[in-house]
């Protein structure tokens, strides 16, 4: 699926948009972690939960669940929240 | 379980540590400046007089340390984080020129599922180990957190005895309990005489020591202030800003506290507020704490306002440097070629060191972006840079 970077984290896909798998958000975030190692520790932090200001959205409704199920036709974006300022 | 009783301690006669030549003038000094935008790099020649400036590394990153590694003269570790992304470390082999990330930064073990467990929001301070564990490093992170690297700073593990040790995590508090910045474990020391003997400081909840390489601590606060009204009796109440150990003797150590300047000389228990001894106009509240490379009776401080509602400047606007060269009877007045008014910086816990240079060569950075730098131990001071993002450390490295 196509997945939308945040410019943040372009120094690890060097892209916006970039292709990965993965049936959950989890096992997305760890395809991303494979291809762009670091990446994910970033974004999640070690108890498994979104960093503060880091947001997901699956076709443009906005999920905090990390077990949210996926679909390879599935539009995903990564948001860097703007926390104001 | 923590040893909490001072004589739970004992302690190896160590050998006195040799004091280190003057290194050869061909060598240059490194100074590393960590800020909250990022992180440069500034070669002296051999005099220290002209600084060639290497920057911005990481421009945007929030870098609380930028340490080279004496072992080797080329390795550098930087602790960063941005306001959003969270924290890691970065890993230079060839003194800056590339960078890799770790590929496991320092974070806390995952808890069980339901259960809260700790976040790490930023790496605070790295130490080198012992000279006979190549390799080997300590960090120091927000909320408090202790974790070793044994492969260059690649990858990074906690340390249980501490992290996870239920005492010591009540003494931590909680993120509320912190800075302003978040609760900072910093001033990882390693005794130069025995690997296994390590220091560490809290802000707050206490000095620290262990003798068994990190496996259990006990805390070291005796004859410590607190804040009045607050029982010094409760280690958590305690607040040590930065502490230092000699080179010349490692029995030694200074130490910055929120509530005064102090003095140890091992095996005593005993904390000695040499603070007192500072002009009363003045007074002993402030964060760095830098100490000779070659002299135990001299140490340096930066006072700053710690008045009712602590505005962290320098007093009224007239930045000095303190220096003492008797362990702390009596202190000096260095200002010369500093601001003489109207200058409402600081310096923080980090932003103050020395290098081992005859005279010893001091640098200090401000939270207004300024470097100083002094080639006389003090005496006279020099801007090296100015404009630069509020300067969180300074480290003085020597490299061939």
């Amino acid at each position: 699926m196509k997945v939308l970077i945040p410019s943040p984290l372009h120094s690890y896909t060097n892209a916006r948009e970039v292709e990965a798998t993965g049936a959950t958000l989890t096992e997305l975030l760890a395809d991303l972690d494979r291809l762009y190692p670091g990446l994910r520790f970033r974004v999640i932090d070690e108890q498994n939960n979104m960093r503060a200001h880091m947001r997901f959205f699956v076709n443009s409704e906005q999920v905090f669940d990390m077990t949210h199920s996926l679909r390879p036709t599935d539009a995903v974006h990564l948001v860097q929240a703007l926390s104001g300022g | 379980m923590a040893r909490t009783s001072k004589k739970a301690v004992t302690r190896k006669q160590r050998p006195t540590v040799r004091t280190k030549r003057v290194p050869r003038p061909s060598r240059r000094v490194l100074v590393l400046v960590a800020t909250r935008k990022g992180a440069w790099l500034f070669h002296g020649d051999a005099t220290r007089r002209t600084w060639r400036v290497d920057g911005p590394h990481f421009l945007g990153h929030i870098i609380n340390h930028l340490v080279l590694d004496p072992r080797d003269g080329r390795t550098l570790l930087a602790a960063a984080k941005t306001g959003h992304l969270g924290p890691t470390v970065f890993r230079s082999t060839d003194l800056g020129r590339t960078w890799k990330e770790a590929a496991r930064p320092p974070a806390f073990a995952k808890v069980p599922d339901g259960e809260k467990g700790r976040v790490v929001d930023h790496t605070f301070w790295l130490t080198p180990c012992h000279a006979n564990e190549p390799n080997a490093w300590y960090a120091g992170t927000s909320p408090q957190g202790l974790f070793r690297s044994d492969d260059g700073g690649v990858t990074w593990e906690p340390l249980p005895g501490l992290n996870e040790n239920a005492q010591y995590r009540a003494w931590m508090g909680s993120v509320q309990d912190g800075t302003p910045d978040g609760p900072k474990l910093h001033s990882i020391i390693v005794d130069p005489r025995d690997p296994a003997h390590l220091y560490f400081a809290m802000s707050s909840g206490g000095v620290h020591e262990s003798l068994d390489g990190g496996r259990t601590w006990a805390p070291l606060v005796q004859g410590l202030d607190v804040v009045d009204g607050f029982d010094r009796a409760n280690i958590a109440f305690h607040d040590p800003h930065c502490v230092r150990l000699c080179p010349s003797n490692p029995d030694r150590l200074y130490q910055q506290n929120h509530c005064g300047i102090y003095r140890l000389d091992r095996p005593s228990h005993e904390w000695t507020r040499v603070g007192k001894n500072m002009p009363k106009q003045v007074g002993d509240i402030g964060f760095p704490m830098v100490v000779h490379p070659r002299d135990a009776d001299t140490a340096w401080v930066f006072p700053m306002d710690g008045q009712t509602v602590w505005p962290r400047t320098s007093l009224e606007g007239k930045p000095a440097a303190f220096v003492t060269r008797n362990g702390g009877k009596r202190w000096q007045r260095l200002d010369s070629g500093l601001p003489k008014s109207h200058a409402w910086w600081t310096v923080k816990r980090q932003a103050m060191t020395a290098d081992a240079r005859d005279p010893v060569g001091l640098y200090f950075g401000t939270t207004s972006g300024e470097l100083w730098m002094s080639r006389d131990e003090g005496s006279r001071w020099t801007c090296i840079a100015r404009h630069l993002p509020e300067i969180y450390a300074v480290e003085a490295a020597e490299i061939e």
